[in-house]
């Protein structure tokens, strides 16, 4: 044929290594700061490269990591679910109320942690998807609301703490248990991140998870139940949330309903960091994972570094700034 | 024919714009190579070339969005360079790209002189108003426009907003405008009024670069053109000494014996029965049949419901009553899922916006509605859908450097394969093409019709929409033809004329 895609390459200016400059940042600039952070940290602080440190890293990351694969699935399809942290606190306060004050089984109230988070994200899907509310934002700024509120209600506004002393010790092993050197939550994440990897690379599920944060209209032309895929993707991110549940209780052998304020937004940073783009159809689980990484990296260098916590804000706060101005370098390499 | 014969023969008239060797690459294309083009002053003067040929780059060159790289522009016979759109306008350069540079909020006005209002005070940047609006007013009436200067432009039409961007043009004493594809979004008479608009430009000396697809309007309106392909320059034309076939030959350079290649068809079986569906408000007792080995052209008037009718069978939009039947069975299409498990495919009228995620590879693009048979165990055989992608890529002649393309950097005709091929993937036997050729150039779509044609003779069921005539008249083998929301004729390929269609579509009662 005498047709050239000439004049649409032609859009395609500076290159590096086949990539535009944006492009490249996009892809490989996360992986660079967080490269440069371990190489700074080990450097400065003695005690950044061990073993404790290192598992201390992967425990107070991993409720993050979680969050964030979660997230992940709702960004790429160009949504938003702002409600993780308050169904976190939910999971959490269910979880301590079921096995500490109740004496239910522990193995029956963290399985009820883990449905009710998943509950509370179906519930976002379908207020989307069946009452047509206008963007995620909203549902989810609704739930977040309202799994607060029920966090407070049930825990009567106090912490729950103690399984150990309650006879269900087993809830700790998630957050605070190990296997060899190795903290268990990381293996979960691990876990949890290749069974998201495949699920969005090679099922029928994740490709109709890009194709509708890159254009709906398509997707639903082209056969792709677009409510029902939300529906699964909101539920996913909701398990997520019920699992990071488990995962904090266990780290803190208590559930309380002040729990993970503010967590919602650490993923959203880190999805983001990860290369994942607020206009959907982009994001991998791997760079998720180094989003993620850098955050938790970040949080460990400044306390080791022994920078007051209200310094730290700042810096986490710079970070997200930089998270999204390359958001923006991306989108703007694309055209 | 004047291969190159036209250009700098004539010196009767010094040139406004002279380019001379410019080339252009991009890493890894050559978009433009050893370019000439001369535009006088009162010309109209075509660009003409298919996608890729390099004529957006070429522009872009001009409005100083890109530095070229080798290569001479003469401006009045001066050697000039222009390194910023700023410079472009103010030697009097000014483009019309067919997306439109106006803020919808503000006036006519306000838009002509954004950035240049007349002040009466420049200290306090105190705009004269009265100063703004009298300028404006005579500008409107110079190009015989009966607008009042104050009227947002958030409520004109297409066509309306083309003025205030000529309108502008002629605020900034442009003496080259350049017109990317101005007709594409008008109607008969809009066109009929831009023209006659841009004659009066080239009366006052301005000169004009037109590009456009529509041979037939280039030859209505423009006195010379040249020609581009592949990003080399062919030819420049005195239009009034060639003809269109001719003008098809330097774009694709070989001669297209013929635009419709029409097969006889085999009608098989009944594919598709409607019966009485309605929309209320869009779609009035529709009754229909669509048959293997067969192409059914949809013709009507924009606004006939064409598209509607298309996308209430496929199930993308609800309907209030109606059966349908597939390959003889009672089939209730309530969404699109159903309508492709029963075998159906859409190839949308906007394909940007509807038929293909653009981010999204070749290769995710065509296996989308496919999925489920490229799925065992749970998980994709991503090897059979790589192998598949990739057969269609060969078997189609789809352009791309390989399936991991993004869709996004194809031309329109290529991009329309990929999503042929989605719907050959899913195996559909009763394809919809709503405006299938439209936005791609000549020789793309007489492979289109090509593949159409071996669609047929493989037994699908191809139904057409479409607004050209001709592309009607060539391809189909039946033509329903609708007005209002109702089919008012049915008309066979013999029976079909340009005049019976058009009677029936303007609501006329056809009888044979």
């Amino acid at each position: 044929m005498t047709e050239m895609p000439a004049s649409d390459s032609a859009r395609q200016p500076r290159s590096l290594f086949g990539m535009t400059l944006g492009g490249f940042i996009g892809r490989f600039g996360a992986l660079f700061g967080l490269i440069t952070l371990v190489v700074v940290l080990s450097a400065t602080s003695p005690v950044f490269l061990t073993a404790d440190n290192l598992s201390n890293i992967g425990r107070q990351g991993g409720v993050n990591a979680l969050l964030s694969v979660g997230m992940l699935l709702a960004i790429i399809t160009a949504g938003i679910d702002l409600s993780v942290g308050s169904i976190l606190a939910l999971s959490m306060s269910m979880l301590a109320l079921l096995a500490i004050q109740w004496g239910v089984n522990p193995y029956l109230a963290m399985l009820a942690c883990v449905a009710v988070g998943a509950g509370v994200g179906l519930t976002n899907g379908l207020l989307l998807t069946r009452l047509h509310l206008p963007h995620p934002f909203i549902a989810t700024l609704g739930t977040m609301n309202v799994a607060r509120g029920l966090a407070l209600i049930i825990t009567g506004a106090s912490p729950i703490s103690g399984f150990d002393r309650a006879g269900a010790p087993q809830v700790l092993w998630l957050g605070s248990g190990s296997i060899g050197p190795i903290p268990v939550v990381v293996l979960v994440v691990l876990v949890v991140y290749v069974i998201f990897h495949l699920l969005l690379s090679n099922t029928a599920l994740g490709r109709h998870i890009y194709a509708i944060g890159g254009n709906a209209a398509a997707a639903r032309l082209s056969g792709i139940d677009v409510d029902r895929t939300l529906v699964i993707v909101y539920s996913l991110c909701g398990l997520m949330a019920g699992l990071g549940a488990l995962v904090l209780a266990g780290r803190t052998n208590s559930g309380y309903p002040t729990a993970g304020v503010g967590y919602e937004l650490d993923a959203i940073a880190a999805v983001i960091i990860g290369g994942a783009s607020f206009a959907g159809g982009v994001g991998t689980v791997w760079g998720t994972l180094i989003g993620v990484l850098l955050m938790a990296v970040l949080r460990n260098g400044l306390v080791l570094l022994q920078v007051p916590t209200e310094w730290q804000i700042v810096a986490i706060g710079l970070v997200i700034i930089g998270a999204v101005y390359v958001d923006v370098l991306r989108r703007r390499a694309q055209g | 024919m004047p291969e190159s014969a036209g250009y700098d023969s004539q010196t009767d008239n010094q040139p406004l714009l002279k380019l001379e060797g410019i080339s252009k690459s991009f890493p890894g294309v050559r978009a433009l190579h050893n370019v000439h083009m001369e535009v006088r002053r009162g010309e109209v003067h075509a660009l003409l070339g298919e996608n890729g040929a390099g004529k957006s780059t070429l522009m872009k060159i001009l409005s100083g969005a890109y530095e070229r790289d080798t290569g001479q522009i003469f401006w009045e016979g001066r050697p000039i360079q222009i390194d910023t759109p700023k410079e472009a306008q103010d030697l009097g350069i000014a483009i019309i790209y067919q997306e439109f540079n106006l803020v919808p909020q503000l006036s006519i006005a306000e838009n002509v002189w954004i950035s240049r209002e007349p002040f009466r005070n420049r200290t306090l940047q105190w705009i004269d108003w009265k100063e703004m609006h009298r300028r404006t007013q005579a500008l409107l009436d110079e190009l015989h426009l009966a607008l009042d200067p104050r009227r947002p432009v958030a409520g004109l039409g297409v066509a309306q907003q083309q003025m205030v961007e000529i309108a502008k043009a002629l605020s900034l004493d442009a003496k080259l405008l350049i017109m990317d594809e101005p007709t594409s979004a008008l109607s008969g008479a809009e066109i009929r009024q831009l023209f006659s608009v841009i004659r009066r430009l080239k009366a006052r000396g301005v000169a004009v670069v037109f590009i456009s697809h529509q041979l037939d309007q280039v030859f209505e309106i423009c006195d010379r053109g040249t020609v581009l392909r592949d990003g080399e320059y062919i030819a420049t034309v005195n239009l009034a000494d060639t003809t269109e076939d001719e003008i098809i030959r330097l774009m694709v350079g070989r001669t297209l014996d013929q635009q419709y290649p029409k097969m006889p068809a085999r009608r098989g079986g009944e594919a598709l029965r409607v019966e009485g569906l309605n929309r209320a408000g869009a779609l009035h007792d529709i009754n229909f049949s669509a048959y293997s080995g067969e192409i059914l052209g949809i013709a009507g008037l924009v606004g006939a419901g064409r598209t509607e009718l298309m996308r209430a069978v496929f199930g993308a939009d609800p309907i209030d009553s109606g059966r349908i039947t597939i390959f003889g069975q009672a089939t209730d299409v309530k969404s699109p899922q159903a309508a492709i498990r029963a075998g159906m495919g859409l190839l949308p009228e906007d394909r940007k916006q509807e038929g293909l995620v653009l981010l999204l590879s070749v290769l995710h693009n065509i296996s989308m509605a496919s999925l489920d048979k490229l799925t065992s165990h749970l998980l994709l055989r991503l090897d059979d859908e790589r192998e598949q992608a990739a057969g269609f890529v060969d078997r189609l002649r789809i352009a791309t450097p390989g399936v991991s393309q993004k869709v996004q950097f194809l031309s329109g005709g290529n991009q329309q394969k990929v999503v042929l091929a989605k719907w050959l993937a899913s195996q559909s036997k009763i394809l919809i093409f709503d405006e299938p050729t439209r936005g791609i150039d000549v020789g793309a779509k007489i492979e289109v019709y090509s593949l159409m044609n071996s669609l047929v003779d493989n037994g699908v069921a191809v139904i057409m929409v479409s607004s050209e005539m001709p592309e009607l008249l060539g391809m189909s083998d039946r033509i329903l033809v609708m007005h209002e929301g109702s089919i008012t004729a049915e008309l066979s390929r013999h029976q079909a004329t340009q005049e019976r269609i058009l009677a029936a579509a303007m609501g006329a009662e056809i009888d044979d």
